[in-house]
């Protein structure tokens, strides 16, 4: 509170210390100094204004029961995106064609073709393939990890091009066929035969197993019942998708009773076929991401 | 010290009833300051020359890079992402050169208002050169302040129209030459000026022009002061940062007050009476570019020009008294020598220590990385998902994308080895070969990722972390850059 406020001729308090006009507004003892904005501020408010109504009707603003009002613009959120998306196509044209020209086993002795791929790849393979495979490619049971190099349907770039395009048991005629057969279920193995068998798989990848006998027997099982499709030494075939027993990764786990179930239930995953839902070039490129996880052949 | 908004005063209309409440705003009350003569003038004229001459030519100088490479001394390439300063080349990564120099240019604001005052607002702020311009353009056309007065005066006559349409065609001029300069320092400039000239230039560029001589146009022309006393915040924030050893344009009322006329002066004094240096004339007043009056005190309107100071000595020269009625002072001296002692220049004191160890220390750290920085660079990432795959045999397999950027304009042959891991099988995916050098080619000016699998030996240790070394050399000169990462094992 100023001890030497005055008043000038009209009675308009001054502030003492200031030698400024109070507006007359006082709260808790404070008072209100009126110092005026300056009147182009007030415009540039005014102008902001008539901004604002111009822009309602240039642009979609008012919210009706359907929809909005449109705006004399013609401005559409949904043809903005596809705008961008074209322009977005026009920039990666030239790569695009480029990709789309060369022929697969040429793409990765070039760099820049390569690393266009791979991006292109890697932003497909999150949209598409992730949920299953993982975002990392790194699988789960039954969903096979890509970065391994244990291919049931080869791992070479024109066969997992062929897997990504047509899939596996997926309906699509030109898809991979064949699948293993629930032995116990039908009746074809007993459960003592299941339990040598899966004893008699384990060993070929070097697992623990229960008793040397149990594999003697097993092997004789797997000869009469397994040696068609996964080979007489379980190398696998990939031509049927059957697979390699010999090796330290496993689709659905290693442990004797998830061999047990799979011999009694049988395995019939599904990949979906993707030609016809992506286009060639992205199918390469995923064919390329793929391959250069780290597990192509 | 005043409130500092002296330059806008409300008005309060007498005879009116409601006017307890005053207006909410103020009109803009036009200054039409007077021309000033003298050191601070000169010193003003130099820099507006040297800061505008800079600005307006900078983008033609050329700088030779060799082949390939852009000969602008200053471009900034935003279509190729880089920006090129004489003999610096930045890239988007190196971008926090740019926020060292914004740290070391607020430094060294910080301490040119500890040593004396505003000097960036009165001296070399763009707002306060282009307004400097544009008044010395306004009193070429229009007549000095006197004559300026005058043609409000008269209002629209024939020779006011006249002579407003030439001043402003004047503004728009240097003001569309200024937006024009300000797009020639991203793209080549000779080649720019050409397609600006037979209007083959891109939208973009007459859009950033257009709006540059807006700007321009506006704030040099019309805002002019407001822009200091209401749209800037460095006053503000210089308001809080000075102290009372700080330098400022200041009026010494320990020897100016009282006013008093000269004849008046000179009788007092005969008689042995109290007179003060100051007659009172309003020179000061009249110079100043955003109407303050100093003898108020240091204020918020004040940028400290100089150009009181200036007035004040012409006048204190005519009175035959000494100069510096109005100089760079502070309120501690006056107070000192109110008190009967003598004036002090406290330039060297902690905090203008402590600025000059910082701008020190900032400018030779990024100028000692500037010059030794490689021309190349590598970075390794890990694959993190999976961190490490188990192959058919059994052995573990990691996966890195290894970058390397080759900053020279050339293409460079190079040689990667991978060292740390012994019996490691090393795949480089598009590069042939098996180890354990893997040779491969950088573009120049770009980068190239290399996929980079590593299958450890069987006796590699379970649950174990091992570092390896990424080597990139340079068979050339023998140069080499190392990364260095991790090899896990389940």
């Amino acid at each position: 509170m100023s001890t030497n406020d005055t008043h000038d001729a009209a009675g308009h308090e001054i502030d003492g210390h200031t030698g400024v006009s109070t507006t007359g507004h006082v709260w808790d003892g404070i008072k209100e100094l009126n110092n005026p904005l300056p009147r182009w501020w007030l415009w540039t408010f005014y102008i902001t204004i008539v901004w604002a109504i111009g822009y309602a009707f240039a642009y979609p603003s008012i919210p009706l029961l359907n929809g909005a009002t449109t705006g004399f613009l013609g401005w559409h959120s949904r043809t903005a995106v596809v705008e961008s998306m074209d322009d977005l196509q026009v920039s990666r044209g030239a790569l695009m064609q480029k990709l789309a020209n060369t022929p697969l086993d040429q793409i990765e002795s070039q760099p820049e073709l390569l690393a266009f791929a791979r991006a292109a790849g890697s932003a497909a393979f999150a949209n598409n393939c992730a949920p299953c495979h993982g975002s990392g490619a790194q699988g789960s049971p039954g969903y096979p990890n890509l970065n391994a190099n244990r291919w049931l349907w080869g791992g070479k770039l024109d066969q997992i091009y062929q897997t990504i395009a047509h899939g596996a048991r997926s309906g699509d005629d030109k898809g991979h066929q064949g699948e293993m057969p629930a032995f116990g279920k039908t009746g074809l193995l007993t459960a003592p035969q299941i339990e040598q068998v899966s004893n008699y798989v384990r060993s070929l990848s070097g697992l623990k197993t229960e008793s040397p006998a149990e594999v003697t027997a097993g092997a004789k099982v797997f000869a009469d019942n397994c040696a068609p499709c996964h080979g007489a030494n379980g190398k696998g075939n990939i031509s049927m998708g059957s697979a390699n027993l010999t090796t330290k990764v496993w689709l659905y786990g290693s442990d004797l009773t998830t061999i047990e179930n799979g011999v009694n239930n049988g395995h019939g995953g599904v990949m979906p076929y993707w030609e016809g839902r992506l286009d060639p070039t992205t199918i390469k490129a995923l064919a390329v991401y793929v391959h250069t996880l780290g597990g192509g052949q | 010290m005043t409130i500092p908004n002296a330059s806008v005063k409300p008005v309060l209309e007498t005879g009116q009833d409601d006017v307890i409440e005053g207006p909410l705003y103020a009109a803009g009350k036009r200054i039409f300051p007077q021309a000033a003569h003298g050191l601070f003038r000169k010193i003003k004229w130099a820099i507006l020359v040297l800061t505008l001459g800079v600005y307006y030519g900078l983008p033609f100088l050329r700088w030779d890079r060799g082949p390939g490479e852009p000969n602008q001394a200053v471009l900034v390439d935003l279509a190729h992402r880089r920006f090129y300063f004489f003999f610096i080349e930045i890239w988007p990564q190196e971008l926090y050169y740019v926020a060292g120099l914004l740290i070391l240019a607020a430094l060294i604001l910080f301490l040119m208002n500890a040593v004396a005052g505003r000097v960036w607002c009165g001296y070399l702020c763009p707002q306060t050169v282009w307004t400097d311009l544009f008044y010395a353009v306004e009193r070429l056309v229009e007549g000095d302040s006197r004559r300026q007065r005058q043609r409000q005066v008269e209002g629209w006559t024939f020779n006011n129209i006249l002579h407003t349409a030439y001043k402003h065609t004047i503004w728009l001029l240097i003001a569309w030459w200024t937006g024009g300069a300000w797009v020639l320092y991203f793209a080549d400039a000779p080649t720019l000026v050409h397609k600006l000239a037979t209007f083959q230039a891109p939208l973009v560029d007459w859009v950033a022009i257009g709006i540059l001589t807006l700007t321009t146009y506006l704030l040099a022309g019309h805002m002019r002061e407001q822009v200091c006393i209401y749209m800037c915040p460095w006053p503000r924030i210089q308001a809080a940062l000075t102290d009372e050893d700080a330098l400022n344009v200041t009026y010494r009322y320990d020897r100016g007050e009282p006013r008093i006329s000269l004849k008046a002066g000179l009788a007092a004094r005969s008689l042995g009476q109290l007179a003060g240096d100051c007659v009172d004339c309003n020179q000061c007043v009249a110079v100043c570019p955003t109407g303050v009056d100093i003898r108020h005190g240091s204020q918020l309107g004040c940028i400290q020009c100089g150009l009181c100071i200036d007035a004040c000595d012409a006048v204190m020269q005519k009175v035959d008294r000494p100069h510096g009625l109005i100089a760079y002072d502070n309120e501690n001296n006056i107070k000192r020598r109110q008190a009967g002692l003598p004036s002090v220049r406290r330039i060297v004191r902690p905090r203008t220590i402590l600025y000059t160890i910082a701008i020190v220390l900032i400018g030779s750290t990024m100028l000692t990385r500037l010059v030794t920085r490689p021309t190349g660079g590598i970075t390794v990432a890990h694959d993190r998902n999976p961190l490490y795959v188990t192959t058919a045999d059994g052995t573990v397999r990691n996966a890195y994308t290894v970058q390397i950027v080759n900053e020279q304009s050339v293409p460079r042959n190079l040689q990667l080895t991978i060292t740390g891991l012994d019996n490691a099988k090393v795949q480089v995916i598009g590069v042939d070969g098996h180890g354990p050098i893997f040779p491969f080619q950088v573009e120049g000016d770009n980068t190239r990722d290399l996929r980079v699998t590593i299958t450890g030996p069987a006796s590699a240790p379970a649950h174990a972390q091992i570092p390896i070394q990424f080597n990139v050399t340079d068979p050339e000169n023998k140069t080499q850059m190392t990364a260095t990462d991790n090899f896990k094992t389940p």
